[in-house]
């Protein structure tokens, strides 16, 4: 009844992350798309946690911890190039 | 049925409602009609989703194996502080990259603020001016 439960969990997240891709190729401007994206490796945190509870390992809570870090560090990336065309800047002359 | 029986429904129950969660989302995602409203719908119910199923994932784990995993209360905590900043950084990206707002909406409040305070700064510029060439 448990492993039931969370399989039903584990189709939720995988149909969100389907509606996720499809608003990323279909999004009519750039921050859509990485709203999407952002929302994709949130709800594939939340079902690596799922997985690993199903098959008991303990393997993965890296895989958690790693992907939280990429996927900000990716949306701060995106927003800055949408923002001001370049990500690292090299003169500071402000 | 003993409490560690409890304690795994529990945690499996939350884990069903971080997915029913994480579809309300997707709902939000795919229906709104702006980016602002889209990333409104996108970052606050996702990101209690992640937090209900990371917290049934941390419960699971200690009910069957007695196992505290720190980073997975690692995990939580990042989710926790990070979705919102990631969040308000893209809209202020889209909204100064001139992303249009929906056809429905009443006003852009942010807009006002920035015309008015362009106003300001262009009025006190001339006196500026003047006051250094009366000193001069």
């Amino acid at each position: 009844m448990v492993k039931i439960l969370m399989l039903i969990s584990l189709v939720l997240f995988s149909f969100t992350i389907l509606i996720a891709v499809y608003r990323i190729i279909k999004g009519p401007s750039k921050p859509d798309r990485v709203i999407a994206l952002d929302m994709i490796g949130v709800n594939l945190l939340a079902s690596i946690a799922v997985v690993s509870c199903i098959l008991l390992t303990k393997a993965f809570m890296e895989v958690i911890l790693i992907l939280g870090i990429l996927s900000f560090i990716g949306t701060i990336a995106f927003s800055k190039y949408i923002e001001r065309g370049i990500i690292v800047e090299r003169r500071h002359n402000r | 049925m003993n409490a560690d029986t409890i304690v795994e429904y529990v945690a499996a129950i939350l884990m069903v409602t971080g997915g029913i969660m994480s579809v309300v989302s997707a709902i939000g995602i795919i229906r709104l009609p702006d980016v602002y409203t889209r990333s409104h719908a996108a970052t606050k119910s996702s990101t209690l989703a992640v937090l209900l199923s990371l917290l049934g994932a941390f419960l699971y784990f200690w009910a069957v194996d007695r196992f505290i995993s720190v980073r997975l209360l690692l995990g939580i905590i990042f989710v926790f502080l990070t979705a919102p900043v990631a969040g308000h950084v893209i809209i202020r990206a889209a909204h100064r990259s001139g992303v249009r707002l929906a056809d429905i909406s009443q006003g852009d409040e942010l807009e006002e603020a920035k015309e008015a305070r362009k106003e300001k700064e262009a009025k006190r510029k001339p006196e500026k001016e003047n006051e250094s060439r009366s000193d001069g």
